[in-house]
């Protein structure tokens, strides 16, 4: 059997993949994991995974184009410059009007 | 991906992993590269193994047999990314032992003294080292990844190499002697261990990235790093032509190709012996291997 080997290298890190071994049952694949990643102290934990249990996922389809829940569908910096001219015309506007106001 | 599809992903800095289709060019450069260096790892440790009983002290005994585990286990990682590329391992055993496959030609020679262990812990792993480093940006992947951990382990090699052979140069005179002595044997082997001076472009595995650096390079990297090194205690380097050129690029006598080509191809003084012990261990493991699989079944 093949199992999947993911290691935590301190505390509060997030697990990465640190490669597969080949081992006939779990108990040879966690004393295989254990001298493969683990003997010099430079993994906190590991977690040993079946490869067959493992479901990997590769297509992301957008059908959709579902822009909006990213950062990339907003453009801002078209719409902030529009607001900002419209924004500073209007002051001079208001301006003017209190001017007329005091003379 | 076709064939120049693929070419034009990996020389852009694609990489390629375990389900992705490849074409079988590619699949097949990567099985023999990469069996090569697993087959390297393995028959490594026997030049070594020759001394753990003869170490001379506890100490250099236990850290010869840690750096042995190190190597039996970059073999089985190295062997675990060949299988998944679709060679099991029991097949590159069967071609290592029948000769079928290679091996680095530095495992095919005798280690005479103490002094032997050192130059091949220092200067042999060095060599590896440059090589190894080179494989960290490999366009496969699963071996780049695990050459991560490998080049970790590999640094506590070089200090030990360097430990044994400091050691010995301030010790007597006949302790200094053992490592010139075997800097000359390994001097050789040394210089041909990166291969001939093949252009990049004309190298197919630095054309599919499997490489990324010209054999050459790589020569050129080891005599700048550990030349200076070997002068700096006092040791000569059995070349008379060595030194750095005007140009910064080092010149020395052209490496024997004939003996490497020779020698890899499993006639090396001490090829048969090896691998007669290889053959030998795995006959006398096989009950071990259909106990576990039976028990596992």
């Amino acid at each position: 059997m093949i199992f999947e080997v993911f290691r935590q290298e301190r505390k509060g890190q997030a697990f990465q993949h640190a490669g597969s071994i080949a081992a006939p049952d779990g108990t040879f694949a966690e004393a295989y994991a254990r001298e493969q990643y683990g003997r010099r102290g430079e993994s906190t934990a590991l977690w040993v995974v079946p490869r067959s249990a493992v479901h990997e996922i590769t297509d992301f389809v957008d059908e959709l184009e579902r822009n909006y829940h990213r950062v990339d569908g907003y453009s801002i910096k078209a719409k902030l410059k529009e607001a900002r001219a419209a924004a500073e015309g209007g002051h001079r506007v208001r301006a003017s009007v209190s001017a007329g106001a005091d003379s | 991906m076709g064939e120049q599809e693929l070419l034009e992903y990996v020389q852009s800095g694609g990489q390629v992993e375990t389900g992705d289709p490849m074409p079988d060019e590619y699949r097949a450069r990567l099985i023999k590269f990469i069996e090569m260096h697993a087959n390297s790892e393995l028959m490594g440790v026997l030049p070594e193994r020759e001394w753990i009983l003869r170490a001379p002290s506890l100490q250099r005994k236990l850290a010869l047999t840690a750096k042995v585990q190190d190597e039996v286990g970059h073999a089985q990682l190295i062997y675990r990314v060949v299988e998944d590329l679709g060679k099991p391992r029991s097949a590159c055993l069967d071609d290592l032992i029948s000769g079928r496959s290679k091996f680095h030609n530095v495992f095919h020679y005798p280690t005479k003294t103490w002094g032997d262990v050192g130059v091949i812990a220092w200067l042999v792993d060095a060599a590896a080292i440059i090589s190894q480093k080179a494989l960290l940006k490999c366009s496969y992947a699963p071996y780049a990844r695990i050459m991560k951990k490998i080049c970790w382990e590999e640094s506590f090699h070089i200090l030990h190499g360097r430990d044994v052979i400091l050691t010995l140069v301030n010790g007597t005179e006949g302790q200094r002697q053992l490592v010139q002595e075997a800097l000359d044997r390994w001097w050789g082997p040394l210089m041909q261990f990166h291969g001939n001076p093949l252009r990049a472009e004309d190298d197919p595995t630095y054309r599919w990235r499997i490489k990324s650096q010209a054999n050459e390079d790589a020569r050129q990297q080891f005599l700048d790093g550990y030349v200076p090194q070997i002068w700096e205690l006092g040791l000569t380097v059995p070349d008379p032509k060595l030194r750095k050129g005007d140009d910064d690029v080092w010149q020395y006598t052209e490496p024997d190709w004939d003996e490497l080509r020779h020698v890899v191809t499993g006639h090396g003084p001490k090829t048969a012996e090896r691998l007669d012990l290889r053959r030998a261990a795995r006959a006398s493991s096989a009950w071990v291997r259909s106990v576990v699989l039976a028990e596992a079944a």
